[in-house]
């Protein structure tokens, strides 16, 4: 049992042991729950530390059958994008269970054992190396979700709840198809994703154009529903909206990201030339998702809604990133994955202890909550400059990235999206403004007291990992580089027309590499492309 | 007549299960008729203590399989397999209507001879390997079910049920009697094996007549499209814990005899009744959830549902392999479990003369009875098809078998079709967690001990077939071939 076996089954056991504490003793709930939550924590900042930044290869893996006929294996391990993406999610949930800890007064053991059975989903989508698993833990998100937003939501939490399931649940059957069917097709008699990635990469398994196409987009049509993508976007207002704050936090953090992390994982590497082929169509939708979020974000009354389309916008990017085929393009879209988590979550938080104290969401009950709470303007302000890409924060990073990577290839996405990146400064400056500025009416001044120990606990560690990800990149990014490196290859070697097609364009755009011979291909223009991507980055 | 007529011992032994459902049968009859005693839960315990030998005999007679009585019953892997499936589904319907009986102030002892009856005639059709044969277990098992099915005499529905179902259910029958009358004149054989040599010889129209008849008739009796028609005002007229039976073993029953007729006699005309069952099981499933969703009644809303699971099963049957056979077999099995939990939930909550059997009725459970909501929290979800349950499995294996069998137009409908019932599962979720409780449970008892064993134990089942789908599977792909 390697250690993040142990950090999928803490979350679990948690979950397993949180249903038999009485009922009565709602306060040892909560106890529980947090320190399961921290000890987990604690236990995968260990799969950092022993993290081999040296190699793309898995690491902490752990494979045996689980079910023999068809063989569907328990395969775990992590490279450098999941890595991360695991600390977030074990980093996240203590907070969320700590900022709920007065918020939630119905069935509060229900509420923390559905946290934990989040979490345990989360890891394990991230780490699951196994298709069908992967479709499992991609299920299991789903439940308790669905009961954060029904039971402990707003006014419309169950029209909101039952939007996001079947929205998903309809996304996930096709996956589910094209996962049988590719297992059909790849003859390894197996599910583990490794197995079939070699058996489709080494031409063992020959998929047809049309078959790649169809495959592609089953699976692309569920990770753009989770993602979301433009047109496919209308649950994740609601959800937002109506979730409670830590199910409005776990959802735009991590679990939209679940969208994007199946796009980097399995889209890419499995179906090279389809993902080429529909790039010029996919890239238009986020595009349009950047400009069309920021500008619906910017006309919002309600602070939630708001913060929710921002994600639609500052999500369009990592879609750009994705599908931009460039070492600087994926790397600036894990990051930004990883910058969207720490600063729309924040953001969520922050709203959640408004909403506590003035128990409204609408932009025109606040106004001059800077005079009465100096600290929590100074954190969201903090958090709001974060959220606009200052640089020295984190979300500049990644939008930086995204955005040389698509310049590469092609300087008009990059001008369009860049409109995003303005916009966002428009609508978040604005809500500052008349939220926190002006002349702070009665009930501001009497129901804004200033943060709590309790809000210091959640907000400090988001504000820390606001800086520490805008100044010192390569704590994150290393990890990271390999494993996209590796993930950038794979789809260009195994689509030997397309990398051609690559290959020119790169050298449109960079003019001609003086170290690989043009015929030769493919390999040292993407050397080239990740050593330049890394000099950038640094 | 083969000259050494007289049955051996080894065939008496095959046929054991049967011989002690009929004997605890009679016996109850007999004691109903000379004891005093209302109301006893005696007669429950008596049959529940026959179906758990009958479940051992079961097991026993397979350990020497073989046929029968001059090959009129095959016991392999797949009889046993559905005569423990068929037994187990007898015991849950008993074991949640022992409160259900002294409610309605019913008469113990008819009900349970009768469901004893029925799940005996439910096993010869399982067993046998002869259309006569199977002809006897379905009426056993059917005329059985139409009594049950109305046995609560003064209640106007419960009237309307049974005489639905009978009249209905002779018809359907007659139609696969015709079925098999033709095939009898063409081949001059009603055994499985015999036929499959002997159809090829023949002229093809009868054959095909043959089948579609037969066809007709088990279509009806699995409520497949578009003999579905009975199936909704059955299930609700009739009572709870006979919904659930009859939503299930007779269900079981009537799709090993689709399976085993057709895939024994009728397999080299495969590619001819293909597309008809392919077309049944796509408007079963459309059909089935479709109407679930705009259902109020939880037992017509169950019911609906249980038109559209016959339609994923008939996907399997469409696969035509064994990997389509076994994936059935799972599914009957994880269906048997999830759905006559979800119909013991509602004999508990129904109160008396069902009064409470609106989706609405189940408001605020949750804060009411934890441990009920949760129970039937994954019964549904088990319906539903979210993964680590049962249900997912089967879905999972009926899909690929159909892709196997490269039917990918039906597997994306199918499942597409799981989305869309996924909406009215989800309703019964969210006024059991999300809505305030409401007078209907003011009055709700705790669960009983019978009621506790109907839950838990097909909850407990669900979720271990959820997490090692093996344990059956294994088995259910060995029986899936059939004798040739």
């Amino acid at each position: 049992m390697t250690l993040l076996d142990i950090v999928i089954l803490l979350p679990l056991a948690g979950f397993l042991v949180t249903l038999f504490i009485p009922r009565s003793n709602p306060s040892l709930v909560r106890t529980f729950t947090v320190a399961m939550a921290l000890i987990t924590f604690v236990v995968s900042l260990g799969l950092a530390l022993g993290f081999n930044s040296d190699t793309a290869g898995l690491q902490f893996e752990t494979n045996f059958v689980w079910i023999a006929n068809p063989q569907i294996n328990y395969h775990v391990g992590i490279d450098g994008i999941s890595l991360w993406l695991i600390i977030l999610s074990t980093f996240l949930t203590p907070i969320c269970v700590m900022l709920s800890w007065r918020a939630v007064k119905e069935r509060p053991k229900e509420f923390y054992a559905f946290l934990l059975l989040l979490e345990f989903g989360l890891v394990g989508v991230f780490a699951a190396f196994d298709l069908f698993l992967f479709y499992v833990f991609w299920e299991v998100c789903l439940i308790p979700m669905y009961f954060l937003i029904g039971i402990w939501g707003h006014d419309r939490r169950i029209y909101a709840a039952v939007k996001f399931f079947l929205y998903t649940m309809t996304g996930s059957v096709l996956m589910l198809v094209a996962i049988i069917y590719l297992y059909q097709r790849a003859g390894a008699g197996s599910f583990d994703y490794a197995t079939i990635l070699g058996a489709i990469q080494s031409g063992r398994a020959t998929l047809t154009g049309a078959e790649q196409l169809w495959l592609f987009l089953a699976f692309f049509f569920a990770f753009a529903i989770k993602v979301p993508l433009f047109p496919l976007h209308t649950w994740l207002p609601d959800a937002h909206v109506e979730a409670p704050t830590a199910g409005s936090v776990m959802l735009a953090s991590v679990m939209l990201k679940m969208g994007t992390y199946g796009l980097v994982r399995y889209c890419l590497p499995l179906f090279p030339n389809a993902a080429r082929q529909c790039a010029p169509w996919i890239i238009p939708l986020a595009i349009i998702g950047i400009v069309y979020g920021a500008l619906v974000a910017m006309v919002q009354p309600n602070m939630k809604k708001l913060v929710a389309y921002s994600s639609v916008s500052h999500l369009g990017f990592v879609v750009l990133g994705i599908f931009s085929f460039t070492q600087l393009g994926l790397d600036g879209a894990v990051y930004q994955m990883l910058n969207h988590g720490i600063s729309t979550g924040a953001l969520f938080v922050l709203v959640g202890f408004m909403y506590e104290r003035r128990h409204s969401l609408e932009i025109v009950d606040y106004g001059g909550v800077a005079t009465v709470a100096p600290w929590l303007s100074t954190i969201f302000l903090i958090t709001t400059l974060a959220s606009i890409g200052l640089p020295t924060l984190n979300n500049f990073i990644g939008e930086f990235l995204v955005l040389q990577g698509s310049a590469q290839v092609n300087i008009l996405w990059t001008v369009f999206a860049s409109l995003g990146v303005i916009l966002s400064a428009c609508y978040m400056l604005w809500l500052y403004q008349r939220v926190f500025y002006g002349k702070a009416s009665e009930e501001v001044e009497h129901h804004m007291p200033d943060f709590s120990g309790r809000e210091w606990a959640c907000m400090v560690p988001l504000i820390i990992m606001m800086v520490w990800m805008g100044t010192y990149t390569q704590t994150f990014l290393t990890p990271v580089t390999k494993a996209t490196a590796r993930m950038l290859e794979q789809t260009t070697t195994s689509a030997p027309i397309r990398a051609q097609v690559l290959h020119q364009r790169a050298l449109a755009t960079r003019g001609p590499d003086p170290e690989g011979a043009p015929d030769e291909g493919v390999r040292p223009t993407i050397s080239a492309i990740s050593a330049g991507g890394s000099q950038h980055a640094r | 007549m083969p000259a050494n007529w007289m049955p051996t011992s080894a065939e008496y032994l095959r046929f054991l299960p049967e011989i002690i459902l009929t004997i605890a049968g009679t016996l109850l009859m007999v004691m109903d008729a000379i004891s005093e005693r209302r109301g006893s839960p005696l007669y429950g315990n008596i049959t529940i203590g026959a179906m758990v030998a009958a479940i051992a005999a079961s097991v026993f007679a397979y350990s020497d399989p073989g046929p029968a009585f001059s090959d009129m019953l095959l016991v392999d892997g797949f009889a046993t397999f559905f005569r423990i499936l068929v037994i187990c589904v007898g015991i849950l319907a008993v074991l949640s209507s022992y409160r259900y009986i002294t409610r309605e102030n019913a008469e113990p002892g008819e009900y349970h001879a009768l469901i004893l009856f029925s799940v005996m005639g439910q096993c010869v059709m399982v067993t046998a390997n002869e259309l006569i044969m199977i002809f006897i277990g379905l009426e056993i098992s059917s005329i059985a079910t139409y009594v049950l099915a109305g046995y609560l005499r003064d209640d106007k529905r419960n009237n309307e049920a049974a005489l639905k179902y009978f009249l209905l259910g002779s018809f359907a029958t007659a139609f696969f009697l015709y079925g098999v009358a033709l095939i009898y004149g063409m081949t001059g054989s009603t055994n499985l094996s015999l036929i499959r040599t002997a159809v090829t010889g023949v002229s093809p129209v009868f054959v095909a007549v043959s089948a579609a008849l037969m066809l007709v008739g088990l279509l009806f009796k699995v409520s497949g499209a578009p003999f579905q028609i009975w199936a909704p005002d059955v299930y609700q007229g009739a009572p709870v814990p006979v919904s659930a039976f009859m939503s299930a073993g007779p269900k079981a029953a009537a799709f090993a005899i689709l399976l085993r007729i057709f895939m024994t006699a009728f397999v080299s005309i495969g590619s001819g009744w293909e597309p008809l069952v392919w077309i049944s099981a796509l408007l079963s499933m459309t059909i089935g959830n479709f109407a679930a969703l705009s259902q109020s009644n939880i037992k017509r809303l169950l019911a609906y549902s249980s038109i559209a699971n016959a339609g994923y099963i008939l996907v399997a049957v469409t696969a035509q392999s064994t990997a389509g056979t076994s994936a059935a077999m799972f599914y009957l099995a994880a269906y048997a479990m999830m759905n006559v939990g979800a119909f013991a939930v509602v004999a508990h909550l129904s109160g008396k003369g069902e009064k409470h059997v609106s989706v609405d009725d189940f408001a605020g459970l949750a804060t009411r009875q934890p441990l009920t909501a949760a129970m039937l929290t994954v019964f549904l979800l088990s319906l539903i098809g979210v993964p680590l349950t049962a249900g997912f499995f089967g879905k999972f294996y009926i899909f690929q078998a159909a892709l196997q069998s490269h039917l990918v137009w039906l597997a994306i409908l199918g499942l597409l079709n799981s989305a869309v019932a996924a909406y009215y599962y989800l309703r019964i979720l969210v006024v059991m967690y999300m809505k305030e409780p409401g007078e209907s449970l003011l009055n709700l008892e705790p669960l009983g001990p019978g009621l506790s064993a109907a839950l838990l134990l097909p909850a407990a089942g669900t979720f271990i077939l959820g997490i090692f789908p093996d344990l059956i599977l294994n088995f259910a792909g060995k029986s899936a071939v059939f004798a040739r």
